[in-house]
């Protein structure tokens, strides 16, 4: 009998490691951005005339930059969660309309809701590229003094937003 | 309506699976034949039910429906009909459907092709897979729902993934589930045995011809997928040790033991327990790849968009199967009675020391696999395992099971004596080790790496022929005609056998040469330059624009020349694909029988010109060659007369008899 058990046991064993696995992230390879300063930029607002925008100008506040656009399906996934977010008036949310076209941002922001305090421009993706953006969308914490606490890639869900991202922004906010 | 009529159809047949599982395990336990009864009829109900959902969600691909998020998700209007079909199984939730209709498929053979079972076998092998079955329906509508709509619709998808459009993506899933899911017919075979304490070689019987075909499916699907890693990712490897690659090996290596072990199981009546145990490893294996792919604990660049609450299911699903049946089988085991006796020497003993290897290596390629994710656990770091270990314990694992693959089919059942089969290979070893020292010279340079390999390659192949020699010379001696007119007699399995361990041999040619031979250039090319290379002379003639149905891009135009003369023209591809904005490369290949070309556009640099990667491939498709030559030594063996007469008891008999004298 107990020669017959070693296999179930070998599995006991694997299966406990892959419980401990499923709460463990394989690609949260520290993203090199954390801590150190969101990277400057310049960029058009999508409304109000296109007014130059720095991230310089949003210093002495937390909050988080969404980079989202027109044409990205997991955007809409995520979207209500942002609409409520905002409605909770927890914290501002910047939008960073990421290679998309002016006219059917605003078609889709007239859509499904605006929940931005604010969104800029980033025509080209320069802006993208210097925050390392490779999927649309992702999610960043920006604290006080413009430092990246936290960065969230694909389409935030109601745990991550929850369980990681408002706690952090609790307390990073006092 | 229609992906509403498809998720209906899935609800029905998973209510059609929970009655299927309930009535013919309590009634394989009573013994009650009208319960039994429900088996058949239901499992060719449940296929036809999945069958219908997995047409919806087709229909919905190929009617652009993009009202369905799966759709929205994985295609686009621009997207050729044949690709947004093979997009149906593309994503995650669609490829999860595709095993529930493979797992459906194999289900309906089995019920099919059971008349000469007995009743309450039938009923505990349909039972077992109406469990599997419901584990996965549940997966697929509480966690990954491929008819969820998307409302309101966008006006286009958002394509499929360019590196899946490809003919090679085409086939290559359905391929590669066929095998993992067909070894679910196999793993009811043994749970159905452990439950009703039969098991015995007629049980092997009936097992070995489901393993085989599962078998050669997943070879099959295995090779197409390293082929198409090969010219469709640019650099030109063909196997890269990534779990999902893993995922798939690991049942590979398990099936082919368990295949080895079902022979003596069948012949000798011995390693019952042993074969029980394989054949629920090698489900269990398939089991952890669908967890490992779809949970997102390990990353890999076939990973699925993931999502923990998936992970969750699958662990338990995992838990209820793998440890139920091991749980099963620790309980019923030591009631089975050993097998024949056999001595340390002799097939038997060769067939067990194979499959120990096999296991070892499995074992081996699971702990490489998981052990990012084992550090990861205990908090020592996040580590990625990477070739060199594959490659470190994998051959020295393999070259002795290859040394004994030579020895096992000459050496006799219960006992054989060293000195003989000394006696009759020593030649073979002779003729191969002398070959195989010598060709590499032949080829301009010599390395123990080289030599070893085509040694392993020619050892398999010379001993093959012994062993064709002997058996006709046996038949010839008995029958006073020439030898060749007894070829005809010997069985199809037997050629089977020898057409496998043929593949094999191929196989170890191609990985020998190519990576002992394989030169490549990196360069820097503007039309009308030229690069040398194996004798060849690559000549970039002109860059040009293309247009696709769904890609833009840019196509060079390469003229092959051997010795100052034009023998073919090569057109490698920079695609961008509009919709996801996603580069891609084409690599132009001019396929020989002794060497692959092999260009692929790098990036464009200054002036129009470009980085150019060129390869010369020696003996690469001898890889996938050596890959089809299992799988076909596979069919052959399914194909043994044995099979098809088995539904005729008293003609069985005389062909046991024979197959058992070969």
């Amino acid at each position: 009998m107990t020669r017959h058990l070693i296999p179930l046991l070998v599995f006991v064993v694997i299966v406990g490691f892959l419980w401990a696995g499923l709460s463990l992230n394989p690609r949260e390879v520290p993203s090199p951005l954390i801590g150190k300063p969101a990277p400057e930029f310049a960029l058009p607002q999508l409304r109000d005339g296109g007014n130059i925008v720095r991230a310089a100008d949003l210093r002495g506040q937390v909050w988080l930059l969404n980079v989202f656009a027109s044409w990205c399906t997991p955007c809409l996934e995520e979207h209500p969660y942002l609409v409520d977010l905002t409605r909770r008036n927890l914290v501002p949310v910047y939008g960073l309309n990421y290679k998309d076209q002016r006219s059917a941002a605003l078609e889709w922001l007239g859509r499904h809701g605006d929940p931005y305090a604010g969104i800029v421009v980033d025509a080209e993706g320069r802006t993208g590229i210097e925050y390392g953006v490779y999927g649309v969308p992702e999610t960043f914490v920006i604290d006080k003094l413009g430092v990246i606490r936290f960065k969230h890639i694909g389409p935030l869900t109601p745990h991550i937003l929850n369980e990681e991202i408002l706690p952090l922004v609790r307390k990073l906010q006092t | 309506m229609i992906p509403e009529l498809g998720n209906f159809a899935i609800i029905l047949a998973l209510l059609i699976a929970c009655v299927q599982a309930f009535f013919s395990l309590a009634g394989a336990a009573r013994g009650n034949t009208v319960w039994m009864g429900v088996a058949r009829p239901a499992a060719h109900a449940q296929f036809l039910f999945v069958v219908v959902a997995f047409a919806c969600l087709a229909y919905s691909f190929l009617n652009n429906d993009f009202s369905v998020l799966n759709v929205a998700n994985n295609s686009n209007s621009t997207l050729p009909w044949f690709y947004r079909l093979a997009a149906t199984w593309g994503s995650h939730e669609g490829s999860l459907l595709l095993w529930i209709l493979m797992l459906a498929g194999w289900m309906f053979a089995a019920a099919m092709f059971s008349s000469h079972l007995p009743a309450d076998m039938v009923a505990r092998i349909l039972g077992v897979m109406a469990l599997i079955s419901i584990g996965f329906m549940l997966f697929l509508l509480f966690t990954s729902n491929p008819f969820d709509r998307l409302l309101p619709p966008p006006a286009d998808g958002r394509d499929l993934n360019p590196l899946l459009q490809d003919p090679g993506m085409v086939i290559h899933p359905p391929m590669l589930y066929m095998g993992y899911v067909g070894f679910s017919v196999v793993f009811a075979f043994a749970i159905a045995a452990l439950l009703s304490g039969r098991l015995d070689s007629t049980w092997a019987r009936w097992s070995r011809p489901w393993t085989t075909v599962a078998w050669v499916f997943l070879t099959i699907g295995i090779a197409l997928g390293s082929w198409w890693a090969y010219y469709e990712l640019g650099w030109g490897g063909w196997w890269f040790w990534d779990p999902v690659e893993n995922a798939s090996f690991m049942p590979w290596l398990c099936g082919t033991a368990l295949m080895h072990s079902l022979a003596v199981t069948e012949k000798r009546g011995g390693f019952k327990i042993w074969t029980v145990l394989l054949a629920i490893i090698t489900f269990s294996l398939s089991l952890l790849g669908t967890f490992l792919v779809r949970s997102g604990v390990l990353t890999s660049v076939h990973a699925f968009a993931t999502d923990p609450e998936r992970g969750v299911f699958i662990l338990g699903f995992l838990i209820l199967v793998v440890g139920g049946s091991l749980a099963l089988y620790a309980w019923r085991a030591p009631r089975v009675g050993l097998g024949g006796q056999f001595d340390l020497v002799s097939r038997e003993s060769a067939l067990l020391a194979n499959n120990v290897l096999l296991l070892v290596a499995a074992a081996s390629v699971l702990l490489g696999t998981l052990y990012p994710l084992f550090l990861d656990a205990l908090g020592l770091g996040k580590i990625s395992v990477g070739p060199p270990y594959f490659e470190t314990v994998f051959v020295p694992l393999m070259a002795p099971a290859i040394f004994l693959m030579g020895v096992g089919p000459l050496a006799r059942w219960k006992q054989a004596a060293v000195p003989d089969l000394a006696r009759r290979l020593k030649w073979a070893f002779v003729v191969a080790l002398a070959s195989a020292a010598l060709l590499p010279f032949t080829m301009g340079k010599w390395t123990p790496m080289i030599a070893f390999g085509l040694l392993l390659a020619l050892w398999i192949v010379v001993s093959g022929l012994v062993n064709l020699w002997e058996r006709t010379s046996q038949l010839a001696a008995a029958g006073g005609r020439a030898r060749v007119t007894y070829l005809r007699n010997l069985p199809r399995g037997y050629y089977g056998m020898l057409v496998a361990h043929l593949g094999v041999a191929v196989f170890i040619v191609g990985v020998t040469l190519v990576n002992g031979y394989e030169m490549e250039k990196d360069v820097r090319m503007t039309p009308g330059s030229s690069v040398a290379l194996g004798g060849y002379d690559l000549r970039l003639e002109r860059l040009e624009e293309i247009e696709g149905p769904n890609y833009s891009g840019v196509r060079g135009v390469i003229t092959v020349l051997k010795n100052d003369r034009a023998v073919n023209m090569m057109y490698p591809e920079k695609r961008l694909y509009t919709v996801q904005q996603m580069p891609m490369t084409e690599a132009a290949i001019d396929t020989g029988l002794l060497r692959d070309l092999y260009v692929s556009l790098g990036e464009p640099v200054d002036n129009g010109a470009w980085v150019v990667r060129a390869y010369y491939k020696p003996f690469v498709d001898w890889i996938w060659g050596g890959a089809f030559l299992m799988g076909l030594g596979g069919i052959l063996a399914v194909s043994d007369r044995r099979y098809r007469l088995s539904r005729n008891p008293r003609r069985n008999e005389t062909v046991a008899k024979a197959s058992a004298l070969a």
